[in-house]
């Protein structure tokens, strides 16, 4: 997946669509872990319980969760989505870059567990469409009834011809839309691919690259591997405590957790907003009035839906209140920041008609 | 685009178009297409020495930031002030409403040792042979 197709118009033509319209990203990426029972059903879901900190029982068949895996610490090996696939049968999709240490986690952590667990990273293409649009263009590709599919939820059906094919109402952009499971071989990917431009070009669908799914991520505070999250920061500093449900029993990372609470926060994800001019970028240095170091920016960039520069910063609590001043030091200049409302942006959902 | 003949260029990507002592600066359009949207510029004020080589400045996309390194030593006579409310001049304009400083030159012998049109229009097919291959 490029930075950015300057055959869409570029990173800013790319997320204007998927917000106003609709895009398509090529995210195959993206790893597949299955965990199945294999004799005594209940044992797929005993091991999943056991490795995400989300309640995975409280999923029905064809529901989907945001969730993490986490260490012993308390902290991230990795962000998942968990999609229970069939009675006791789960699909975890995972990042690209932390693929191979999950699976590895996945397979030491569940060898206590009557389960099977595959690897299915190759077997699937991953193409997510996003937008307002997207359900528009996918309806003229399956006969899967997508109005019917809730945000978290997915189906099985047609797309292009291929048979039980996963449609997920699940994305990283913010935006209504879908991901869809394809098998990998590069005739089939091509073709789906071209099928789905095809389908919404009267709607101006692009195709959107890395630079495009940062921004629309960012502008709706969804965490990345190794900036919002990682294996230093754990789930109360992240901001996630909705995702991670202490009360289910013990899974990894639990202890750990109880006695961060206990301790209270140090620190806490912040969003902000730029006052002076300048772009606050992953890695700059947050300070106080008086120039000390207290934190870092770990995502930052223009908003191209706000128009304003838009940064997300681990800092002490103190600072997290909206409108606290947090500067950012941008090439040795202290520059004036201030905490916002999170996420920056936030879809207007459809009124539901009567 | 075309770059223009009277320019000189820099293995950076900028270019300088010098007359009678002074110098027009900015980048070229093999740079801003490399960047893509530009949305924010940081320049020198009038007064301020520039060493050629050394960084003066900076141009940011919405994806990265870019150091601008002066191709020539002199000092800026003026920033352009266009740039600051309207950054994307640099991608829709960048030989000409793009121009970043005007600089009175130091040494005009410098010129000699940048790029003219050809030399540099051979070193970003070189560039892009690199990339595609």
């Amino acid at each position: 997946m490029p930075v950015e197709y300057p055959s869409s118009g570029g990173l800013m033509a790319e997320h204007k669509a998927v917000r106003g319209g609709v895009g398509l990203f090529d995210v195959s990426h993206m790893g597949d872990i299955r965990i199945h029972s294999a004799k005594k059903p209940g044992g797929a879901l005993e091991a999943v319980q056991y490795i995400t900190m989300n309640d995975a029982s409280r999923l029905a068949v064809g529901q989907a969760q945001y969730s993490a895996m986490l260490y012993p610490e308390g902290t991230f090996v990795d962000d998942v989505i968990v999609h229970r696939l069939g009675e006791d049968d789960y699909l975890l999709v995972i990042n690209a870059g932390t693929r191979e240490k999950d699976v590895n986690w996945v397979r030491e952590n569940t060898r206590n567990f009557d389960c099977r667990v595959e690897d299915l990273s190759d077997a699937y293409t991953q193409l997510a469409i996003q937008g307002p649009r997207a359900v528009d263009v996918l309806g003229k590709l399956t006969d899967a009834p997508l109005d019917s599919i809730k945000s978290y939820w997915f189906t099985h059906g047609t797309v292009c011809g291929l048979p039980n094919t996963l449609i997920a109402r699940t994305g990283y952009t913010g935006e209504d839309g879908f991901e869809i499971y394809i098998p990998s071989n590069v005739n089939t990917s091509e073709q789906v691919w071209n099928a789905v431009i095809k389908a919404g070009e009267e709607l101006g669908i692009v195709p959107c690259g890395l630079g495009a799914r940062n921004t629309l991520r960012l502008e709706c505070k969804m965490a990345l591997y190794e900036h919002e999250i990682s294996d230093k920061i754990n789930v109360w500093e992240a901001g996630l405590d909705r995702y991670c449900k202490m009360e289910k029993g013990e899974f990894i990372g639990r202890g750990a957790l109880e006695k961060a609470r206990a301790a209270g926060l140090k620190r806490t994800l912040v969003g902000l907003e730029m006052v002076d001019r300048g772009i606050a970028r992953d890695g700059y240095r947050c300070l106080n009035e008086q120039g000390e170091e207290i934190g870092v920016v770990t995502s930052g960039s223009p908003s191209p839906t706000l128009c304003k520069n838009i940064a997300l910063a681990y800092v002490p609590p103190a600072f997290s209140a909206i409108g606290s001043s947090v500067y950012v030091e941008i090439r040795s200049q202290k520059c004036r920041a201030q905490a916002v409302a999170t996420p920056f942006y936030k879809r207007q959902r459809k009124a539901i008609a009567g | 685009m075309a770059y223009p003949k009277q320019f000189r260029y820099t293995k950076e990507h900028e270019w300088v178009d010098a007359k009678d002592g002074n110098a027009r600066i900015g980048i070229t359009d093999y740079a801003q297409h490399e960047l893509g949207d530009v949305v924010f510029v940081e320049l020198p004020p009038a007064g301020k020495q520039l060493a050629s080589g050394k960084t003066f400045g900076s141009v940011e996309s919405v994806k990265a930031v870019s150091d601008i390194y002066a191709p020539v030593s002199g000092e800026v006579i003026e920033a352009n002030a266009a740039l600051q409310n309207k950054p994307e001049l640099i991608n829709t304009d960048p030989h000409g409403e793009g121009w970043l400083v005007k600089a009175k030159l130091a040494n005009p012998a410098e010129l000699n040792s940048l790029m003219d049109a050809a030399a540099y229009d051979a070193y970003i097919a070189e560039k892009q042979k690199e990339a595609s291959a």
